[in-house]
């Protein structure tokens, strides 16, 4: 994938070529090229020890590349890193906030160590702590949140300064889905009111709830790239699985949704081990037209339910390989400190 | 917000005053810790009494006869004691702050990377001054007399206090080098013990065999208790014992400090 040299007023407020990092014999990030439209999320899918996190580390100057370039909001991140660091938010998959100070305390030291004199200091942490719904537990140590209101914590802690690039790395890993969608709430409101976004993530359905476009990674290669709608027709969307009333029904059913003709519906098909039929769809209306055929035609329905693609599948679809998966590569995500180090911090986001 | 502004050259410089505020910021941090985990501050506040009123009552009569000559004898002596436990705290504190995602926080904010452990010592050196206080005070409490001048009082206490400072940097160093917080007190442990107590601390050298006495007068923290001991009581030789624990100061400023920033720097 060759492009054209970095322009650095082009519109894209994260350009990275040819990005490189190995730790010992691993290749982290192995020649990575991106680009992040100004105002936009993308989404970078992969698996664990894909590279996701050393990508971030390397575009949030915690890490010095071996080789490429990055411009982050018009800054090299080799070579301007002090400017930079001016212009990025990070929110790691563990907390980065003091965990014996108060959720007030952190904030209020973070925007004193971001210049904000004694008074816009109280202020904004006030403000943020209003907004991400933490104002009851502001004088609690950051230690005691649950873990929803650690991350949310750490989300405004990256937004103290009001950065132009955020850097998302696997924010949800871990969360309930509850307070998953609480921080995709929140991260949905930093677009709107301007953020560029970097999000990493491991589940399909993060990016598709809220990325525009898509990068997959395996290997500290990308493998697949596009606008998510794209990469969605490719893998298929949902799939939409009904369970007949009558099992004995099952292969009637997928002929009658087959023959329907319904726009965008290709095909179905009766799976006799579990007892449905599968249907491929990429939007709701298919999902009801689907549903409406069948009860013109009168089939008894027991139970329809929809799932989204996992990881393995859409590995699969845009790549017709498995994942790579976390085992053959323990030290692709690996800081500096090597891939033990990180073991733990891996294992206390999971305790 | 234009993101797409090209950063003047010198932009992002961090000047001395924005470099002090961020060490207020983070002295902050580290003093609001203590105060949300104040059994933290046990080791400067309790360990002075316990240890005092241990050794005095205990050993006291054995060692010197009666426990007011003994007072007089070891309080001075255990200013050198009190740098060196603190400093192991600098530490563990050092190692739990990477092992933790904060210290990322800290790396990709616009501050000196430094700043982060100036206020560690910054504090960590108050509460080195506050167990001397503490130690002192006691002393008083027991019938310590302060025979030298208040300026030399004064001496012992900085001396004492830049020879922890100097500590410190060792304990800095050995806290980015190993993995967890109880490895660096472990391993301190290791170090202190002999060192404390092969001193002339707690008792004369003179009733030591030969190479153990040989070995306290080379030990720095013999040296400055001898040195603190001839401040206060006002008399004994200052010069020499001050020029070794000096020395000392300097050696193991010159040999770690810039380890343990090199270390620092890697990791960060």
């Amino acid at each position: 994938m060759t492009r054209q040299t970095i322009s650095t007023g082009g519109g894209n407020a994260v350009e990275v070529r040819g990005l490189v990092k190995h730790f010992g014999d691993v290749r982290a990030v192995d020649g990575v090229d991106l680009d992040v439209p100004e105002g936009t999320v993308l989404g970078v899918l992969g698996p664990n020890g894909a590279g996701k996190t050393t990508l971030v580390r390397c575009l949030s100057t915690l890490l010095v590349p071996d080789a490429g370039r990055a411009v982050v909001a018009g800054c090299d991140v080799v070579r301007q890193p002090r400017a930079l660091r001016r212009r990025i938010g990070l929110t790691g998959q563990y907390a980065s906030v003091d965990e014996k100070l108060s959720g007030w305390e952190n904030l209020y030291m973070i925007g004193r160590l971001l210049d904000l004199s004694r008074k816009a200091a109280r202020t904004r942490a006030d403000e943020m702590l209003e907004r991400f719904s933490l104002t009851e537990a502001a004088r609690r140590p950051a230690g005691k949140y649950s873990g929803g209101m650690r991350r949310r914590l750490d989300l405004a802690a990256s937004m103290i300064g009001r950065p132009a690039v955020l850097y998302l790395d696997e924010p949800t890993t871990g969360l309930d889905p509850r307070t998953r969608n609480e921080v995709w709430e929140e991260v949905r409101r930093m677009v709107r009111d301007g953020a560029t976004v970097l999000l990493t993530t491991q589940y399909m359905e993060e990016a598709e709830q809220l990325a525009d476009g898509l990068a997959v990674i395996d290997r500290g290669r990308v493998i697949a790239e596009g606008r998510i709608e794209e990469l969605k027709a490719k893998v298929g969307g949902r799939t939409l699985q009904i369970r007949p009333a009558d099992p004995a029904e099952l292969e009637r059913m997928a002929d009658a949704v087959a023959r329907a003709g319904l726009d965008g519906v290709a095909g179905a098909t009766a799976d006799r081990d579990e007892g449905v039929v599968n249907v491929p769809i990429v939007s709701d209306e298919q999902l009801t037209a689907v549903v409406a055929v069948l009860g013109a035609r009168g089939f008894a329905l027991a139970g329809i339910s929809t799932h989204l693609p996992s990881l393995d599948e859409v590995f699969l679809a845009l790549t017709g390989q498995k994942t790579s998966g976390g085992a053959d590569s323990p030290a692709g995500d690996g800081g500096p400190e090597g891939p033990g180090a990180r073991e733990e911090r891996y294992a206390e986001v999971g305790a | 917000m234009s993101t797409a502004t090209i950063p003047a050259a010198g932009e992002g410089r961090i000047g001395l005053r924005a470099n002090l505020r961020h060490i207020g910021a983070l002295a902050r941090r580290n003093l609001m810790q203590i105060r949300h985990d104040p059994e933290t501050l046990f080791d400067a506040l309790l360990m002075p009494v316990v240890f005092i009123l241990l050794f005095v009552y205990v050993f006291g009569g054995a060692i010197a006869g009666d426990q007011q000559t003994y007072v007089q004898y070891l309080v001075p002596g255990m200013m050198a004691m009190m740098g060196m436990n603190i400093a192991m705290a600098v530490g563990s504190g050092v190692n739990e702050d990477f092992r933790k995602g904060v210290m990322d926080r800290f790396r990709t904010m616009p501050i000196a990377r430094s700043s982060v452990l100036i206020a560690k010592i910054v504090v960590e050196l108050g509460r080195m001054l506050l167990a001397t206080a503490i130690l002192l005070g006691m002393g008083l409490l027991l019938g310590l007399e302060i025979r030298g001048s208040l300026v030399a009082l004064a001496g012992a206490v900085a001396l004492s206090t830049v020879f922890g400072a100097a500590l410190m940097w060792i304990f800095v160093l050995l806290g980015l080098s190993v993995r967890t917080p109880q490895a660096v007190q472990g391993l301190a442990m290791l170090v202190l013990m002999p060192l404390q107590f092969g001193s002339s601390i707690f008792a004369p050298t003179a009733s030591m065999p030969g190479w153990l006495e040989g070995f306290t007068r080379i030990n720095p923290l013999s040296n400055l208790a001898d040195a603190a001991r001839a401040l206060i009581n006002g008399h004994g030789a200052v010069a020499h014992p001050v020029l070794i624990t000096l020395v000392w100061t300097v050696v193991i400023t010159a040999v770690t400090m810039p380890l343990a920033v090199r270390k620092f720097r890697s990791k960060t």
